[in-house]
């Protein structure tokens, strides 16, 4: 199991802040192709073509990263701060 | 020698009184101040607030990351990073960085720096908010280059 929580307008469009996901993705890859496969905002988002950061217990990830167990997976726009 | 003061809040800052906390540290001889402002030139007229959303549990760890970072690459004496978050107006102050060193290349440089590498990595979003509608600021190509010269 892991967790996924969702930022700024992502988490506005897909109306979710946080879920808990029954199945442990292998990869970062894996877990978007997952979410994606819901379709509608998910697919935009999400297979769409459009840019998203992802981050692995709280450190900046690649698409390749492994996900482990019990992790916290967060998924949001490229940040804006400064 | 001075503490670093890593700090995410929602209540302004004292720029005075943040650099009052280096005086008397004959060690340090160039301080360079950075602050950002909410600025009202964006297309979207009338900004009534800036809102600023972050990932709590990420945040700091990414700033000091950051700093680490900075102070491993120049000899600093020390780092001021503040970063407010929440309902901002025009005008007001969002982020200060401080950088103290015995010398000003090395104050100059990690404060443009820990700017760059602060817009495109810590986990902070931006959203304008005006009188009919709150649109997300979306990122801007520029910062992540900015950032690239560094690496």
């Amino acid at each position: 199991m892991i967790s996924v929580v969702y930022f700024a307008r992502l988490k506005e469009v897909l109306g979710l802040a946080e879920e808990q996901l029954p199945q442990s993705p292998a990869t970062v890859a894996d877990l978007i192709d997952l979410l994606a496969a819901r379709g509608g905002v998910w697919a935009e988002e999400l297979a769409g073509g459009k840019v998203f950061r992802v981050a692995i217990n709280q450190e900046m990830a690649r698409l390749s990263d492994a996900i482990p167990e019990g992790a916290e997976v967060a998924i949001f726009p490229p940040v804006t701060g400064g | 020698m001075v503490a670093d003061v890593i700090v995410v809040q929602e209540q302004d800052f004292d720029v005075a009184a943040e650099y009052a906390r280096f005086a008397g540290d004959a060690t340090i001889g160039a301080v360079v101040m950075f602050v950002g402002r909410v600025r009202d030139l964006n297309p979207q007229p009338e900004l009534i607030a800036l809102e600023l959303e972050h990932y709590p549990k990420m945040t700091e760890r990414a700033l000091q990351q950051i700093v680490a970072d900075a102070k491993a690459r120049w000899p600093l004496d020390a780092v001021t990073l503040i970063h407010r978050v929440g309902p901002l107006r025009p005008a007001e102050q969002i982020v200060l960085v401080l950088t103290a060193s015995a010398h000003r290349d090395a104050a100059y440089a990690a404060n443009a720096y820990i700017m760059d590498y602060l817009k495109t990595e810590a986990p902070f979003w931006k959203k304008e908010v005006t009188a009919n509608a709150s649109i997300w600021v979306d990122a801007r190509e520029s910062d992540q280059t900015a950032r690239q010269r560094w690496e």
